[in-house]
């Protein structure tokens, strides 16, 4: 088994030699060449299948890839990314360095930074796609930083995330607006609020953001952490804040719900009174298919919540990538994203600039409808950046060591 | 006779071995060598310990020890408890034969549809606090209480214990079949006996090694469960087949090291958890004979007949309406605490899987279909080979059978994937079936082995000296005469394959969906609606393979009464 194991390893030092010789190659590629070859290929996509709402939005993605590239796209429904990133991990242990089984990954964040520095992406590839030419580069920093990532053309971006809070009317008049004023809304009504147990993300951006709200010294957090002392230091307001916190919450704490739809489910089904999400229009988009009813609002903290991009990316020894270039590029077209932001279809916001776009897409964008419980553009407020991914590393540690067991 | 022996015949126990063991063992080591260190692709190069210390302090790793060893025990125990004090109480009782009758149904259901069922009719927002409200309690919304998801795993155990109770209980009516239960229960109640004591003091001492084996399967099983405890286990922390699943799926890759150390410490745990029962049982034999010895005629009679009862009445109540839950929920639009039924209806969830459901149906059928022939036909090759040579033993080796069932999924199935990988293999319906087999053959082979060996020879003899050979003998005689058995046996290995969740992921690369992996995916998402759909398809189509496999013999053999069902 060693012997053959070591036999293995040389075969993929050799791989990790070529991979950056490919990614070369593809800086400079032909469209149309692109497309031809896209023809007839089968992309399989590994993308979250936790959510109908973004599964149907999916098989739509894949009806016009076909109709109009003649790609095939499958969506391998995944509980975690990381599933994905594992599977690449596997295939690469075994020396399979080409005919991968995936094609397309949707990913951010940890994820997105350990398979860059695994070397484990195809690429650059998405500044040349030619869509990329409508994306909001300049004031949607973070489609090309991924959690202060630099993303290096290895992945395009698909859409955009901000941290905010559900609320049911009929339980609360006037919602908390600050981290602190959670608090205090809690102390008056226990066991109505909990967050997603990290290191859901959902659940670690709940950290990340109260961790904003507390610290001292929020401009450490977009640096990595430095030491034990510097993490000790910056993030020090936040545990006594989550210990009076806890047994506050929804079962005192002892059971935190698995993810954001758990916790969604949990408003619902009127357990809690405050749930979170990642997406703006999600409120009224399960208002609309009766999951929650109709009494939800939404709000976002005053001085603003997280906001971050999600993307897509190619992995190193993926089959299809030309087929997979296409569906990307598609993916950023304005048809495809203002589909995407239309509450009805996801509600998922741009990453396009309305100002590049010329006016027939640009109308696509201003016909949509705004959900009953979608915050505008400006109510939603500022968008804060994302911490090094370092810091949400560390505190997911951090909880897991004070919090992992209960009591 | 052995040159009548085709060499599908003479492999066939070799074969069946061969299949199943090897993607274990190389599942093993595949996860041994980075428990050690040794995984270059991640810069493991260095064998060393590196990745059992991290193990040992990880924060909550030994609460979660004691969680899975506490909760798989209690669960085995509560449900071996529940069929062995009911099977003596009603053995030969029309409430035996009522229950008998459930069976097929109840195994029908597959874990994680008994679990989501469940959690709904459990937590303070679910059905049975919603009967009770607001009338009695006043509770206009639920209020805040653990009910479920536990520190204790209590509700796990519930749920374990639902699931197990009819499955046990299949295996006692297999086991009674080799002792003479009836003669036995007769005699000891001639001497003056209670039903329950004569039933627990004659019967079961001889009867109880034939159920030992699927008892450990059982104990394994709930020791290292991972998709009902992510439903209805603590979070903080939860058992650790949960934590290795996560370290398996951290982003941050050097936790793979940890996740094998990790499984290979889920071994170790089953394997205490084996051992502790063990010497239970050993303990128990000698308390049993020294209450035999006793000569007490009576053991509660009239309370355990009645508890019994009642466990199983309210454990199957549990697996109807928690499924029945489900059902209600893949067509509600709005369905709010505390509403009794949904306020408004939809059939969107079945329109929805109706547009986008056809290709993983099929994969589910298909490779369901297709591993349990292959499963029928090994098991059915090998059970002939030891039909025509009964001295060569042969058999004794096909213990080995029980293995996969022993050994934790969750120990060896990262490792076989990597198999499937350097085999390419891996994503393909061959690896799927493969994997789905090394679960799917025992089943199947415990399912029909009873049948098979207690064949009649003398119809065979008969057969033999009008001058059939042996094939024909086979088929025109032994086959026909053993198809309800073997269709049985098709329909378990259809179900246990139809509910394969981890075996799927890890072999299928996420390529091949299945009904199953859909919803634990979807599980994940919350969504009941969708969930409650495919629930109801999880549990509808093993049904409908077993009721095809009662109905099909009973329509070929329509005019032959000795080939019919006793009643």
């Amino acid at each position: 088994m060693r012997s053959v194991l070591s036999v293995l390893f040389s075969v993929l030092s050799l791989a990790v030699l070529l991979v950056p010789a490919q990614g070369r190659a593809a800086e400079a590629f032909d469209w149309q060449n692109v497309k031809a070859k896209a023809r007839g290929q089968t992309v399989y996509w590994n993308a979250w299948g936790g959510s109908e709402t973004i599964n149907d939005y999916i098989a739509w993605v894949g009806q016009q890839v076909k109709q109009r590239f003649g790609v095939t796209l499958r969506h391998v429904k995944l509980t975690d990314t990381a599933d994905a990133v594992a599977r690449v991990i596997a295939e690469k242990a075994a020396g399979k360095t080409a005919d991968g089984s995936i094609d397309l990954i949707w990913i951010n964040g940890e994820n997105f930074a350990s398979m860059k520095e695994k070397g484990l992406l195809f690429g650059p590839f998405a500044e040349s796609l030619p869509n990329f030419k409508y994306v909001d580069v300049e004031n949607k920093p973070t489609t090309r930083n991924d959690f202060t990532v630099p993303t290096d053309g290895l992945e395009a971006p698909w859409g955009m995330a901000q941290f905010l809070f559900m609320y049911d009317t009929a339980a609360i008049e006037t919602p908390p607006r600050s981290i602190p004023a959670l608090l205090e809304w809690a102390r008056n009504n226990p066991g109505r609020f909990s967050y997603p147990q990290p290191p859901d993300f959902l659940g670690s951006t709940f950290l990340k953001q109260a961790l904003i709200g507390l610290t001292e010294d929020r401009a450490a957090l977009q640096r990595p952490v430095a030491d034990d002392a510097d993490f000790a230091r910056v993030t020090a307001p936040l545990w006594p804040y989550l210990d009076a916190l806890h047994p506050l919450m929804w079962r005192k704490g002892a059971v935190l719900p698995k993810n954001g739809p758990a916790l969604k489910q949990l408003l619902g089904d009127g357990e809690v009174d405050i749930a979170l999400s990642f997406h703006p229009a999600d409120a009224s988009n399960a208002i609309e298919k009766g999951e929650l009813p109709d009494t939800v609002r939404t709000f976002v903290l005053e001085g603003g919540t997280i906001g971050n991009t999600h993307f897509v990316a190619i992995p190193f020894n993926a089959r299809a990538k030309e087929g997979a270039m296409v569906v990307a590029n598609f993916l950023m077209s304005p048809e495809a994203q203002a589909r995407k932001q239309d509450a009805r279809y996801w509600g998922d916001s741009t990453v396009l600039a309305m100002d590049k776009l010329p006016p027939d897409a640009r109308a696509l964008f201003e016909a949509l409808p705004r959900g009953i419980a979608t915050l505008s553009p400006a109510e939603l407020g500022k968008v804060l950046p994302e911490p090094h991914p370092s810091w949400m590393t560390r505190l997911e540690a951090e909880w897991q060591r004070r919090y992992g067991q209960n009591g | 006779m052995v040159k009548g022996d085709g060499p599908l015949l003479r492999w066939a126990p070799r074969l069946t071995l061969l299949l199943l063991l090897f993607p274990i063992v190389a599942g093993l080591s595949g996860t041994v060598l980075p428990a050690f260190g040794y995984l270059p692709v991640l810069g493991g190069e260095r064998i060393g310990l590196d990745a059992w210390h991290r193990l040992i302090h990880w924060p909550g790793v030994w609460r979660a020890v004691a969680l899975s060893l506490f909760s798989g025990l209690a669960a085995t125990a509560v449900s071996t408890l529940v069929v062995v004090l009911f099977t003596a109480a009603w053995h030969g009782r029309p409430a035996f034969r009522r229950f008998q009758r459930l069976l097929s149904p109840l195994l029908s259901v597959p874990h994680v549809t008994v679990a989501l069922g469940m959690l709904f009719l459990l937590s303070p927002s679910g059905w049975l606090f919603r009967i009770v409200s607001p009338w009695l309690t006043g509770w206009q919304r639920p209020p805040d209480l653990l009910t479920v998801q536990d520190g204790w795993g209590l509700s796990l155990v519930a749920a374990l214990a639902v699931k197990e109770i009819p499955y046990l209980f299949l295996m006692m009516l297999a086991a009674l079949n080799h002792v003479p239960a009836a003669h036995l229960r007769v005699l000891a109640r001639s001497f003056g006996y209670g039903p329950v004591a004569a039933w627990l003091k004659g019967v079961l001492p001889s009867l109880y090694a034939h159920l030992r084996l699927p008892v450990l399967a059982v104990l394994v099983f709930s020791t290292s469960v991972v998709d009902v405890s992510l439903i209805l286990g603590p979070t903080r922390p939860p058992t650790l087949a949960v934590m290795i699943m996560g370290w398996f799926s951290d982003p941050d890759l050097s936790m793979r090291f940890m996740a094998s150390a990790g499984a290979l410490l889920q071994f170790a745990l089953s394997a205490v958890a084996v051992a502790l029962w063990l010497g239970m049982e050993r303990l128990l034999a000698h308390i049993g004979r020294w209450w035999i010895a006793s000569g007490h005629r009576r053991f509660a009679e009239k309370p355990v007949s009645w508890l019994s009862a009642a466990a199983v009445a309210a454990s199957t109540g549990l697996a109807v309406a928690g499924f029945l839950s489900m059902a209600i929920w893949s067509f509600a639009r709005s369905w709010r605490f505390p509403d009794l039924l949904p306020a408004r209806w939809t059939a969107d969830a079945w329109i929805r899987y109706g547009n986008a459901g056809n290709w993983v149906f099929l994969n589910s059928v298909g490779i369901g279909l297709i591993t349990a022939l292959i499963a029928a036909i090994l098991t059915i090759a090998c059970l002939e080979y030891e039909f025509r040579h009964p001295r060569k033993g042969g058999y004794n080796g096909l213990y080995v059978l029980y293995l996969p069932l022993l050994v934790p999924q969750i120990a060896f199935l990262f490792g076989a994937q990597m198999l499937f990988v350097v085999l390419t293999l891996d994503g393909s319906w061959l690896a799927v079936i493969w994997m789905h087999l090394v679960f799917v053959l025992p089943y199947v082979f415990l399912s029909l082995a009873e049948a098979w060996r207690r064949q009649d020879r003398r119809y065979s003899l008969t057969a033999a000296t009008l001058g059939a050979p042996p094939w024909r003998v086979f088929w025109r005689i032994r086959l026909p005469m053993m198809l309800r058995p073997v269709l049985i046996a098709l329909a378990v290995g259809f179900a246990v394959s139809m509910g394969q969740y981890l075996a799927t992921v890890f072999a299928g690369a996420g390529r091949v969906p299945t009904l199953t992996t859909e919803a634990v995916s979807l599980a994940a998402g919350g969504n009941r609606r969708t969930i409650g759909v495919y629930a109801l398809l999880q549990a509808v189509l093993p049904f409908a393979v077993f009721a095809l496999a009662q109905i099909v013999p009973a329509l070929l053999y329509r005019r032959r009464r000795a080939m019919q069902v006793s009643r």
